[in-house]
């Protein structure tokens, strides 16, 4: 993983000679994201405790680190999601299964023994507090491997739906979650306890921080009060995502999934292979997805349960996307940061204000038809702004552009032939003095 | 073959071997798959063949429903290509509707059993009208505006009215099963926990319904508009029909069959759920997909086939029972997906660039 990370070091004096603008650009946020995690880490740790009551009182309130955790999370889900449908343009209505395979395979490396078919002992790293029982590996290792099971999950949803397109693909995907999380409930398959069931796997290890628990003043594993700590681990695992996000895009893969999105058929004439642009496609998504599964279960919940993986979770990740703005990561961001705060304190919150400003007793039906308000969100974004609040340049006019078949009949419709010479205007401003010249 | 499609780590080789081989190799799966589902009902059949039978006749029932909804998915898929996500729960509001309506009204006049029927007719009826007048009203306000967007944005509008339905009927429903008393109070013979003259009630209002739309979509004027869009949206504006109206009509339809579908179902089974509606959709939209998605003719005979194939995994011997009826579903689109991605009746399409 190091590795990885270290790659572009040397390319930087190469790009600097060209452009010094845009190796400043690629140094810009992840300084800009380092300095962002360290003082929300300061923040909590240690300037909150010593303000006034009533501002800490109000922060913790309407903004706590618990949500600002879980949003990390969730960040790393929309960013999945992002490369599959922003990028690559494949619809996926099933991405919750990434996420409870990434949760499972938590479930299964790092609890105490839980399961009567299969009860095994094995330590690997595991944190000082584990249980003697069952199998405890250490948290980071897991992320690699519940990301290696997900990519093979990946994989196997993506291998059918190669053929399909649009609509179809988006039913099948839908179709895989469903059955994973129907695994889930079931727990059993073919008489193997595989899921538990309903009942999940609790008490999860927690997340061992290995040398540097050596350090003065760091926990040598991080329990259920360690919440500032877990946020650096997050913001690390979030750094990671950003990073491949943002390099993988400038990329030969990803110029191939933009090429797809926006045309498959002109893309596959162009000699790109639309086996290995898609499957790819879908194998990062299900990293992420797994990377996020395991954070969520490791660091928020430390349990995993089936109620967590249902359709309306796959729903609220596009939204995010949706909303921020397909294709854009810093969109993506924006997107998964509000909706993930609207969904965990946001809306309770301001029920439990409104109840206090009105006298009522209205504070659970906020929570309550959140999906309803998510809904009326996606319909408005929808009509009024599809492009999401923070668009590409790129997906604006891809998503302001009229279908092909109804450009050809421009004639028959007049106001379609106004959108398109928008389109063209905002896309290349010469093309317009050319038309005038 | 076989082996490189089950690995899953080397698909690239599996996809380059498929073109090389051709359709073949992929027919002959297929049809093992085919023979395989046959032997497990032959095996099924012999077990125990007075469950067998039970469960078949339920799953035609269950099936007739799913034709209903699986007519208005591809009505509206054949006319403007648009998964209407919220069509399950236009279905759900059915439901909910019909059942207000019916035990209101039933409370109040205090009517017998036979009156029982004259209510539920009642009920049917203003489900249909305000299931149609809702679908007709989304179509108005969103889809619309939407006709020439790109195809994401009226998938992900339609998800949007999925959840605005489901809300309206927490709303209405609370966030719980609803049990409601529908009993007719006729007694008489069971088939499968279900009494015999439910499964007439559903036979006997569907086939007079798949009749009319028949009639509607083959013989009127209407209809003949609905096929001509259908087929060139703009060729049919060239010749004067006014494709709006044509649009808000298939929307109406296929709302009206949904609201039909809702009574008859919640007059069986007498429970609703606010969230039922999703996976009712899922499945009704898989039949349509299995019939051939935009062939009406094909929704049915997919409803139908998905009702007996979820009654026989749910009941019948050796079947895999309820609860996993969506993964049987389910795992029965993606291979049809695979294998003939058209449906049983649709016929291939090309590509058009």
């Amino acid at each position: 993983m190091t590795a990885v990370l270290t790659t572009p070091a040397p390319q930087t004096p190469k790009k600097a000679k060209q452009a010094s603008s845009r190796s400043w650009g690629d140094l810009a946020w992840p300084i800009g994201y380092v300095l962002v995690v360290a003082f929300l880490f300061v923040f909590y740790k240690n300037l909150l405790p010593d303000l006034q009551d009533n501002i800490a009182g109000n922060i913790t309130k309407w903004l706590p680190i618990t949500s600002i955790n879980e949003a990390m999370v969730w960040i790393v889900m929309a960013l999945g999601l992002n490369v599959v449908v922003g990028y690559a343009g494949l619809l996926d209505l099933g991405y919750v299964a990434f996420w409870a395979v990434g949760g499972y395979v938590a479930g299964w490396l790092m609890s105490p023994p839980w399961n009567p078919d299969a009860n095994l002992t094995f330590h690997l790293w595991s944190p000082s507090n584990a249980n003697p029982q069952g199998i405890h590996v250490t948290f980071w290792l897991v992320l690699v491997a519940a990301g290696v099971v997900c990519v093979v999950a990946g994989l196997i949803i993506g291998a059918p739906t190669l053929r399909l397109r649009g609509d179809y693909l988006a039913l099948v995907t839908l179709g895989f979650g469903e059955m994973v999380r129907q695994v889930a409930i079931n727990g059993r398959v073919f008489g193997f306890n595989l899921t538990n069931g309903d009942a999940g796997i609790s008490s999860l290890d927690s997340i061992g921080t290995g040398p540097f628990g050596q350090i003065q003043g760091i926990p040598t594993h991080l329990g259920a009060f360690d919440n500032e700590f877990k946020l650096l681990v997050l913001g690390a695992i979030v750094g990671l995502c950003l990073f491949i996000s943002l390099r993988i895009r400038r990329g030969r893969l990803g110029r191939a999934w933009l090429a797809i999105r926006e045309d498959e058929l002109a893309a596959s004439m162009m000699g790109v292979s639309l086996v290995k642009a898609k499957l790819s496609a879908y194998a990062v998504g299900a990293f992420f997805g797994g990377l996020g599964g395991v954070a969520y279960a490791a660091s928020i919940t430390g349990a995993v349960s089936p109620s967590k993986f249902d359709f309306s979770i796959s729903i609220l990740v596009l939204l995010m996307v949706v909303l921020g703005g397909m294709g854009n990561v810093w969109g993506v961001l924006l997107g998964a940061l509000v909706l993930s705060w609207v969904n965990s304190t946001g809306l309770n919150q301001f029920g439990v204000q409104w109840d206090e400003w009105f006298g009522t007793s209205i504070q659970g039906d906020f929570k309550a038809h959140q999906f309803g308000l998510f809904g009326i969100v996606l319909v408005l974004m929808m009509l009024f702004r599809r492009e999401g609040i923070l668009p590409e340049r790129r997906t604006r006019a891809l998503m302001r552009e009229p279908s092909r078949s109804e450009a050809e009949a421009m004639g028959a419709d007049i106001t379609e032939a106004e959108i398109a010479d928008e389109v063209v205007a905002e896309e290349d401003p010469t093309t317009e003095k050319g038309l005038s010249s | 073959m076989t082996q490189a499609v089950s690995s899953p780590p080397a698909p690239l080789t599996a996809i380059r071997r498929k073109v090389r081989l051709g359709p073949v190799v992929e027919r002959w799966i297929g049809w093992a798959i085919l023979a395989l589902g046959g032997a497990w009902v032959i095996w099924s059949f012999s077990a125990s063949p007075k469950q067998f039978f039970e469960a078949l006749v339920v799953g035609v029932n269950q099936g007739t429903l799913y034709a209903l909804i699986a007519l208005g998915y591809t009505m509206v898929y054949g006319i403007i290509e648009l998964i209407n996500f919220a069509h399950g729960d236009l279905f759900m509001l059915g439901t909910i509707i019909s059942m207000s309506v019916f035990v209101n009204f039933m409370d109040q006049h205090k009517l017998g059993s036979w009156g029982g029927f004259g209510t539920l007719a009642l009920a049917m009826i203003i489900s249909m009208v305000l299931c149609s007048a809702l679908n007709v009203f989304t179509e108005f306000i969103a889809y619309r505006r939407l006709r020439n967007a790109p195809k994401l944005a009226p998938l992900i509008t339609a998800v949007g009215f999925s959840f605005i339905f489901q809300d309206i009927g927490q709303f209405a429903n609370g966030s719980g099963q609803k049990n409601w008393p529908v009993d007719l109070g006729l007694g008489g013979p069971k088939i499968g926990g279900l009494e015999l003259y439910h499964l007439l009630i559903v036979g006997g209002v569907t086939v007079p319904l798949l009749l009319l739309m028949s009639f509607i979509v083959t013989r009127t004027k209407q209809g003949k508009a609905m096929r001509a869009v259908a087929a060139d949206r703009d060729g049919a504006r060239l010749m004067g029909i006014n494709v709006n109206r044509t649009i808000s009509f298939t929307f109406a339809l296929g709302g009206a069959l949904a609201g039909a579908a809702g009574t008859l179902f919640v007059s069986e089974v007498s429970t609703t759920r606010y969230d039922q509606g999703l996976t009712f959709g899922l499945i009704a939209f898989t039949a349509a997909v299995l019939g051939g998605i935009g062939n009406l003719v094909g929704a049915v005979v997919g409803g139908l086939l998905i009702g007996v194939i979820e009654q026989l995994s749910n009941g019948a011997p050796h079947g895999l029972g309820q609860q996993w009826n969506l993964t049987v579903i389910f795992t029965i689109l993606i291979t049809l997906m695979v294998f003939k991605p058209e449906g049983i009746l649709g016929t291939r399409t090309t590509e058009k660039v």
